[in-house]
């Protein structure tokens, strides 16, 4: 049994089958990648781990936990995190804002402190401060804290994206496509640091992604999907010599 | 310690102008800075569902009708009773009393009514949550319209004013108004509220409750058009179902609009701006709603995010940060 677990789940919209009977397993502290071509129902799949979605038939559990009925909130609130594939930040906010938001849910604070300004809520406020800046620092983000996230380049952008997902301690953390749009240098730079990050908050990452250097170069274990339904499964080399594999990206010979 | 002498500071400041503002401005102007200041009570609030919250609510005015007809029915009604139960205090004292239980009402009842419209309708966003809403507000005013203890079509003439000192009243209220929800911004709840405005998705999958926080900005937001109406209410001792048509949540909506969606600083110069320009045409008097159309559409091609800028509300916090 694996830290997050889905079991025969099938999703349906209208007559078409976008996942079928799928089964995953992560194990804690893996780097798990789910590629497939292009509608295979990756985001799907995304979208029924975080709630956005209710599957059809089968299961998910989350350390133990069903959470296939729940709303996204809830299941962030067990220990979920996600980036999107189309970046989605809080556009209004500083880039420290957007971290600070992610620190909602761990929050003390009654309404009553909000608004009466209480020791409670100026300490936990200087702690959510402090934690946010912290993390930019990691993501190198720290130099523009104050600015409009709106305003930050594509590749900041989608570091602030991971950095706010973290925000919210994360026992696993999904990301959505993080290389897209990136150059072959800002790849690989997010290669290390998608490494880096899991070792250091001991995260179970399962990533989806395109860019097949970045996940064969990281991932540990790869399951490939078309039409909804698993392919393969393995480590990337096996990954990369499987035929079914082959010709569900290039077409059959 | 120092929200104490804030507050002391505020109130003595409060009385005094009180005590010289009518010999100084005369008893029109005097009218119309008291209506400034529960017009600022609602676009202030209205600004926290519409602004900070993001969900367009047109139906403010049956709030601030519910608050004014419970507030004065609850002291028109309970009045004896209630002079009975405090009648150890002087007249004075026992009026002052009457106020704030009918305040406390206004706000309590609003706040229900704000739950009772925010639970199933928050549930539909952009242009259909902007028809529920402006059918809520069409539905209380009917149905006060209709109920002739309350006066129904004639109007509630009863009403007890209870003070001579609306203008201490009404901004005691404005800053208690403008506290709360420029603390609230400033904490966690409102960075939730922001993100529901900014992108509902993301806000969900980050943790916040979207939906309970939109039903909590809502209830917040109905309360103090409550208190807004029943500081109303008790100022000119009669209210009419006419006062709180559609009409008048579509001038909420330009005061907060004009000022800057968001901005607090932009809700209280909206209102202020939108009360006077009413009163300087009055003459005209339906022709203001086509010089506000004008306004709007001027507002929109030259200086869309209103004229504070919806950035408003965060600039006060960076000077407060620098200030520590």
């Amino acid at each position: 049994m694996g830290l997050l677990d889905i079991r025969d789940c099938t999703k349906k919209f209208g007559g078409l089958v976008a996942v079928r009977n799928l089964n995953m397993s992560l194990a804690p502290g893996s780097l798990y990648g789910l590629i497939g071509p292009n509608g295979a129902g990756k985001t799907t799949v995304f979208n029924l781990i975080t709630g956005v979605y209710t599957p059809d038939q089968g299961s998910i559990e989350l350390d133990g936990k069903a959470i296939h009925k729940k709303k996204p909130s809830s299941i962030a609130r067990l220990g979920m995190s996600r980036t999107f594939q189309n970046i989605r930040l809080f556009k209004s906010m500083t880039v420290l804002e957007n971290v600070k938001l992610a620190r909602h849910m761990k929050r003390k604070q009654s309404l009553f402190d909000a608004v009466t300004r209480t020791k409670l809520l100026k300490d936990e406020e200087r702690q959510i401060e402090h934690d946010a800046t912290e993390l930019l620092k990691i993501f190198h983000l720290d130099s523009r804290a104050g600015e409009l996230a709106s305003n930050l380049p594509y590749g900041a952008q989608r570091r602030l994206e991971i950095a706010r997902a973290l925000a919210t301690d994360p026992k696993v953390l999904l990301l959505d496509e993080p290389a897209a749009g990136m150059n072959p240098q800002e790849s690989i730079e997010l290669m290390g640091l998608i490494r880096t990050v899991r070792d250091r908050f001991q995260l179970t990452v399962l990533l989806v992604e395109h860019n097949m250097k970045v996940v064969m170069g990281i991932c540990e274990r790869i399951q490939v999907i078309d039409y909804g339904e698993t392919i393969a499964l393995g480590s990337p080399k096996e990954i990369q010599d499987d035929p079914r594999v082959i010709e569900a990206y290039l077409g059959g010979a | 310690m120092r929200k104490a002498i804030f507050w002391i500071v505020a109130i003595l400041i409060l009385a005094g102008l009180q005590m010289q503002l009518a010999g100084w401005i005369g008893a029109y102007y005097y009218k119309i800075v008291v209506l400034a200041g529960i017009n600022i009570i609602l676009a202030v609030s209205l600004n926290l569902i519409n602004g900070v919250t993001g969900q367009f609510s047109i139906g403010h005015a049956g709030f601030y009708a519910i608050g004014a007809y419970t507030s004065a029915s609850f002291v028109h009604f309970g009045e004896s009773s209630i002079r009975g139960a405090v009648a150890f205090l002087p007249r004075f004292g026992q009026d002052t009393v009457l106020l704030l239980l009918g305040i406390l009402v206004a706000a309590t009842a609003a706040g229900i009514a704000g739950v009772a419209v925010g639970i199933p309708s928050l549930r539909l966003r952009g242009d259909y949550l902007a028809i529920v809403t402006l059918g809520f507000g069409e539905i209380t005013r009917v149905l006060i319209l209709n109920i002739d203890a309350i006066g129904g079509a004639r109007g509630f003439s009863d009403i007890p004013p209870l003070s001579n000192f609306f203008f201490f009243w009404v901004f005691l209220f404005v800053l208690v108004t403008v506290t709360t929800i420029h603390n609230l911004v400033n904490s966690s709840y409102g960075r939730a509220f922001i993100s529901i405005r900014d992108d509902e998705i993301a806000a969900e999958a980050m943790g916040v409750d979207t939906t309970r926080f939109k039903v909590l900005s809502f209830v917040i937001s109905s309360m103090f058009a409550g208190i807004g109406g029943s500081l109303f209410g008790h100022y000119t001792a009669y209210l009419n179902p006419n006062t709180f048509t559609f009409v008048t949540s579509f001038y909420l909506i330009i005061m907060i609009v004009v000022g800057g969606l968001g901005s607090i600083g932009g809700s209280i110069l909206g209102a202020v701006l939108v009360t006077v320009i009413l009163e300087a045409f009055r003459s005209l008097s339906e022709f203001r709603l086509v010089g506000f159309s004008i306004l709007l559409v001027l507002v929109m091609l030259y200086r869309p995010q209103g004229l504070m800028g919806s950035r408003g509300m965060f600039k006060f916090r960076r000077k407060a940060a620098v200030a520590k």
